[in-house]
């Protein structure tokens, strides 16, 4: 967009005065957890391939993954993964006109919210509480 | 029709419909692996091993590593235009991103048929 000298449409580029709707919130999650994925594929595949190498690799990532710092990093990565996935199921169902009113954005962006917090809680347990 | 260079498919509607077909595939191989995960909370190397090396387990991975590159690139072109305006700092995070993808790939593969 060009803009002229005659152009006074007011524009407002400070985001901390914008309040982001939570359709839009959800939204910006979704994409920034799919490049935070993107940028964690390299861990993962790390990890796969310590896992699968040999007997003393697999012992040794189990041990690496059990220090705090980098459970922690494990527990960003599935918190990540899960956001992506419900946002990701919502954002296919929209596609496929469902809930596609501004009420039904709404609700689905507030289910989506509160379900992925949850399963985000869940996988956290699992990971730190022992079994 | 629009069409871009830089496009992964023939045109934005195929690439649209690449996304998400790659995204239920990711979606079912995520949720497979959870499970077998979830299922098996004292992992022992064998098991882990033998559930991997599975015929079908490591078709489904290779599927998978497939599907994350088209489906990030795709993603990641989305983002690519979104911000970068200049051609010439698009093409290059562009470059980036599709250079890292394939690298991801082949080591993949290489894990997969590794072990
Ligand atoms: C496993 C690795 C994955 C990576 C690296 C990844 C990465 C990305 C990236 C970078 C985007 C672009 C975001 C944007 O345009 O704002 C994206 C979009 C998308 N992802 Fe994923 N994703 C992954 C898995 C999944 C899964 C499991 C689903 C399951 C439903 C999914 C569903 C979607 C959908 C529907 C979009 C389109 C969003 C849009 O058009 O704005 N993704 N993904």
């Amino acid at each position: 967009m060009v803009l002229t000298v005659e152009d006074k449409r007011p524009v407002n580029l400070d985001l901390t005065t914008i309040k982001l709707p939570l359709p839009g919130f959800a939204s910006i999650l979704h994409r920034v957890s799919g490049f935070a994925i993107f940028l964690a594929l390299p861990i993962l595949l790390w990890v796969l391939d310590q896992s699968l190498m040999s007997e003393e690799s697999f012992g040794e990532l189990q041990n690496v993954l059990s220090g705090f710092l980098v459970k922690f990093v494990l527990f960003a990565i599935l918190a990540g993964l899960i956001f992506h996935l419900i946002a990701g199921i919502k954002h296919l169902l929209m596609d496929a006109g469902i809930g596609e009113t501004l009420e039904g954005a709404r609700r689905g962006a507030g289910i989506t919210l509160v379900l992925s917090g949850l399963l985000i809680l869940i996988a956290g347990a699992w990971l730190w509480l022992p079994m | 029709m629009v069409t871009n260079v830089t496009n992964l498919g023939r045109s934005g509607l195929s690439d649209w419909m690449m996304q998400r077909v790659t995204a239920v595939m990711l979606g079912a191989y995520f949720l497979m692996m959870m499970g077998f995960f979830v299922c098996h909370p004292q992992l022992t190397y064998e098991e882990w091993r033998s559930f991997m090396g599975n015929s079908a387990v490591r078709i489904a991975s290779l599927i998978s590593f497939l599907a994350i590159g088209g489906h990030a690139w795709v993603g990641l072109w989305t983002i690519s235009t979104d911000y970068f305006k200049p051609t010439g700092i698009r093409f290059l995070f562009q470059a980036a991103c599709g250079l890292a993808l394939v690298v991801y790939f082949v080591w993949g593969v290489q894990i997969l048929w590794g072990f």
